[in-house]
């Protein structure tokens, strides 16, 4: 066991792990930030995608100790301060971009991660940016449309709802 | 104007908040003090005799509780199967049993040998990697067409032979559809297969047993459907558990797709290993162990014969298909097959004679059963893909075939036994017309053209049976279950309501949907009303959700709860203004005495039920709480047309959907934006089944797409947005709303249309292709395109294989 320390959503958060803890299980079972998912166990599904010093990472490919001293921020720190939901996941809600929520925290931290290099992306470009991140409910049209729409670009000619 | 509230409101999902900031409570959130990992070890052969299991190192590994095999539940009920067919000489189905863990023989890729119960899942499974298992490896039998030739290895030593049932519907038809075959104008032969998929919801299962030694109770929580069916099922089939001592909770839950119905061992073993080490017990599948232990979905093989007289009415249609169960038969497999698809084969359409032969088959591979659609994707993928096959031949257009032989009138009786209640299906086509813009194909394909791509429309309709369904009649069929579903609903003091409904949402939104009925029934705010489901112990018994049955059945019993329960309420309400209670109406929140300007507030009526001051306590108890059971009187029949345009790249043979259009008949729809997210999660799973996902087994019975590397799941750049309308509304006649229900059918409808579209655009680059299996990838279009097996794609019988063939 070996301890590990990390600023997790600006609060520190330290603890012993394995040489084989992998981030994702630091989050979820020893920070209880559980809004970090495990879909998959080949780095495919983006459910546990967290930011790292600011980029985007899949948190079951990163062991909890190459985070040491680490800016992690995850789902739990995105609302803005009074608790609301910030623009992102307010265009969520409003677009109905989530059904089960399961794959909802990764897609969130991901839209986030491409908003900040491309504040306004294409319909093409969201698509491929977001081609590490399964949802298995929505077909992801509503997905698509809810980044357009957190970019403060026209969903009009999408279709309705 | 659309609505801001209330049924026809696309109310924005409440559910979503937890959802978004990270707040959900799936199970695997879920840690009790003191808990155990267990690890199962599984088998990685097909098929095997066990001769020992030496854990004995295994066991004195740090960390290691307890290690169980197969003895430890000899005295203990295998899982048990749901539905039990009669085959076409009334003969009951072959039923192996189907042990918690291997007892002697293991049977697919991914059969539990063993379990690990370890203070941490990481010594678990350590410990597993020690456990030495002799075991003998036996030949597999994975195609299904050798597994019902004499002599074949039996999947189980016991049966007679690897043919679960032989079921022929309705058997009583067969001659007449012989003749009519015999006698048609041209008949349309189609060989096809539905492939084997995986429904892989993004939370995999997971399961957490406790039993508190104080109470003798045990409580599981686990990512079920239908935690009420799993509680009934496991407590008295398997470890013989009184309902009274058994919770089970099923709370968020990340997505289920038919594959969290069915009741697993997991769920079993945990709930008896925290009895037996007096721990709790947790479970959590990865995602490759969910390929080889949740149930697959579909594998059918299919041959379709469609008559058709000279002014092209069709005057019969005949099947056979094979339909692989795996290696047990999971709860609800024996039904798909047969009754969610034989009844369903008369589509659209008004064909006088049908006649439906399945054959239901044991192999070495995972067990198959319901997923989205179940058993009615795979009758419309053979209904619309013959009928698009005899267009072709007979030279004349698809859409107008289909129009001619529309069903027109209503209720109409099909041949295969059941009785569409309303539907109008001109309407859906003349919408998906519109949509379409049909007329502006050809000159769409020519710009296409112009860029060296061939380019496709395909088109089809779809019926399916959801609102699942009549108690009496279900068992009559074999369900071992009743299917209707209860609602309690309750009211507060100061007039709020909490619903407890047996529904489970795991992504339709009912916390949202459900409230908008009750909101207008009454008068009041949504936000109002509460729904609480998914926990045996504060909701009444449930059926739970699956086959589009949330709202039109669930939604029901709602109802029924709720006019009970304002019925009621009127009666105080008369007392309170001494008025008649014949004269008594609740509008806005507010019951009023007719003709009268005399009215009393909701919440001043229900505080009356709890401080009953001034109250009929001589006629009426005080309270406000009343449950209801809702038993459909028949399915709900949703229909409609669909159409794809798609891209072919002829020198690489990749399609790209390039528009999908879905008009749909729901009846009345509560949540249209709801609705359209569920159409859409279904076209993209339809879309996925067409193009890319595939289960494939080798000749061994190993699972080669046993993770997302190598299982294509639709990703964001594979999918198109999604053109869909469901205005063709003609109400569900039997029940309270008017409902029929949403979540399967864009799964349904969408892999014909999708074929369809391919085959349109390969012949218009003069390529004579009849058929390609799905999933469509680029190699099976190149090839099909060059020549390989233009007059089908390979045969019947390579076919058992699935996508083994490329
Ligand atoms: S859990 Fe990390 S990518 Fe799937
Ligand atoms: S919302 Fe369920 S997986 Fe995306």
């Amino acid at each position: 066991m070996t301890s590990v320390k990390m600023t997790v959503n600006g609060k520190s958060v330290s603890g012993e792990v394995e040489g084989r803890t992998l981030l994702v299980s630091f989050l979820r079972e020893q920070a209880g930030l559980t809004g970090t998912h495990v879909g998959c166990d080949t780095s495919q599904c983006g459910a546990c995608l967290v930011h790292v010093n600011g980029d985007a990472v899949k948190s079951c490919t990163m062991l909890a100790l190459e985070a040491e001293g680490a800016e992690v921020a995850t789902i739990e720190g995105q609302a803005n301060a009074d608790g609301s939901l910030n623009v992102i996941q307010q265009a969520f809600q409003d677009h109905h971009g989530l059904q089960c929520g399961f794959c909802t925290p990764g897609m969130v931290m991901s839209a986030a991660a491409l908003l900040k290099e491309n504040p306004k992306p294409s319909e093409t470009e969201i698509r491929e940016y977001l081609q590490g991140n399964i949802c298995r409910c929505t077909g992801y049209h509503n997905i698509v449309k809810a980044v357009l729409a957190a970019s403060g670009q026209d969903v009009g000619a999408i279709a309705a709802e | 104007m659309p609505k801001d509230s209330g049924i026809g409101a696309s109310s924005k999902r409440r559910e979503d908040v937890r959802f978004l900031t990270g707040a959900g409570n799936y199970t695997d959130d879920i840690n009790i003090r003191g808990q155990a990992h267990v690890y199962f070890l599984r088998s990685d052969v097909a098929h095997g005799k066990i001769n020992g299991i030496d854990s004995s190192t295994a066991e004195a590994m740090p960390g290691v509780v307890r290690i169980f095999t197969g003895k430890d539940f000899e005295g203990i009920g295998g899982l048990p199967c749901g539905w039990q067919v009669t085959d076409r000489h009334g003969e009951v189905m072959q039923e192996p049993p189907h042990p918690v863990l291997a007892q002697g023989k293991v049977r697919h890729v991914g059969d539990p040998i063993a379990a690990v119960v370890a203070d941490t899942a990481e010594q678990a499974r350590d410990a597993a990697e020690a456990i030495e298992v002799d075991l003998e490896e036996l030949p597999a039998v994975i195609n299904m067409k050798e597994a019902l030739k004499e002599g074949a290895t039996k999947v189980h030593d016991d049966l007679t032979s690897n043919l679960c049932y032989d079921w022929g519907f309705v058997e009583e038809n067969k001659g007449a559809v012989e003749e009519a075959i015999q006698n048609a104008a041209h008949v349309t032969t189609l060989e096809l297969v539905n492939n084997r998929l995986v429904a892989n919801p993004m939370e995999p299962r997971v399961a957490v047993g406790d039993f508190e030694r104080g109470t003798g109770n045990s409580t599981l929580y686990t990512t079920s459907q239908n935690p009420h069916v799993i509680r009934l099922l496991m407590g008295a089939f398997v470890l013989g558990i009184p309902e009274h001592k058994l919770r089970v909770v099923a709370p968020d839950v990340g997505g289920g797709f038919g594959t969290k119905i069915f009741h697993y061992a997991e769920e079993a073993f945990c709930t008896f290993a925290a009895k037996a080490i007096n721990r709790p017990v947790k479970w959590t599948s990865s995602r490759s162990e969910a390929f080889i232990s949740d149930a697959h979905g579909r594998d059918h093989v299919t041959k379709i014969e469609l008559a058709l007289d000279a002014d092209n009415n069709f005057t019969a249609i005949r099947t056979e298909t094979h339909a692989n169960m795996g290696a047990y038969l999971s709860t609800f497999a024996p039904s798909v097959p047969t009754w969610l698809h034989g009844v369903l084969m008369a589509g659209n359409y008004k064909t006088p004679n049908i006649y439906v032969n399945v054959k239901a088959v044991f192999t070495n591979t995972v067990p198959v059963d319901a997923y989205r659609g179940a058993g009615r994707p795979e009758a419309t993928y053979q209904l619309e893909r013959v009928i698009d096959k005899a267009a072709r031949e007979l030279g004349v257009d698809p859409i107008a075939l289909r129009r001619q032989n529309f069903i027109t009138e209503f209720p109409y009786d099909t041949p295969v036994a059941v009785t569409y209640d309303t539907g109008d299906y001109g309407a859906t086509m003349d919408k998906l017309e519109e949509m379409a813009d049909i007329a502006g194909f050809a000159e769409r394909r020519k710009q296409s053209e112009a860029k060296g791509k061939l380019r496709g429309l395909g088109i089809n309709c779809y019926i399916e049976a959801c609102g699942i369904a009549p108690s009496n009649l279900v068992g009559q069929l074999g369900a071992r279950a009743g299917l209707y579903e209860s609602a309690t609903v309750r009211v507060n003091a100061t007039g709020g309501l909490v619903v407890m409904t047996g529904s489970h949402s795991h992504g339709q939104g009912h916390e949202t949907a459900f409230p908008q009925v009750i909101a207008d029934m009454i008068g009041i705010d949504e936000s109002m009303v509460e729904i609480v489901h998914g926990d045996t112990a504060n909701t009444p018994m449930g059926m739970g959700t699956y086959g589009s049955r949330s709202l039109a059945v669930g939604g029901s019993a709602m109802v029924r709860a709720a006019e009970k329960v304002i019925n009621k309420a009127k009666k105080i309400a008369a007392h309170l203004m001494e008025a008649s209670d014949a004269d008594i109406e609740l509008k806005d929140g507010a019951f009023s005495v007719a003709g009268t300007d005399k009215s009393v507030a909701w919440g001043d009526v229900c505080l009356a039920a709890y401080v009953p001051h001034n109250y009929p306590l001589e006629d009426i108890e005080p309270g406000l709480e009343e449950t209801a059971f809702y038993d459909p009187s028949n399915f709900t029949y949703p229909s409609g047309a669909y159409a794809c345009e798609v891209e072919v790249d002829p020198d690489t043979g990749k399609v790209t959907i390039e528009r999908m259009m879905a008009a749909d008949d729901f009846g009345n729809v509560v949540n249209p934006m709801i609705v359209s997210g569920q159409v859409h999660g279904g076209l993209a799973q339809g879309i996925g089944q067409a193009l890319l996902e595939n289960c494939v087994y080798d000749e061994n019975g190993q699972l080669l797409s046993a993770s997302y590397m190598d299982y294509a799941m639709p990703r964001a750049a594979d999918l198109p947005n999604f053109e869909v309308d469901h205005s063709c509304a003609t109400p569900c006649t039997h029940n309270p709303l008017g409902v029929k229900g949403c979540g399967e059918a864009g799964a349904i409808g969408s892999p014909p249309s999708v074929v369809n579209a391919v085959i349109d655009a390969l012949n218009s680059g003069g390529k004579d292709v009849p058929h390609i299996d799905m999933p469509m990838s680029p190699a099976r279009v190149w090839a099909a395109m060059n020549g390989a097996a233009a007059t089908g794609h390979g045969t019947a019988e390579g076919r058992s294989l699935g996508g083994a063939s490329s």
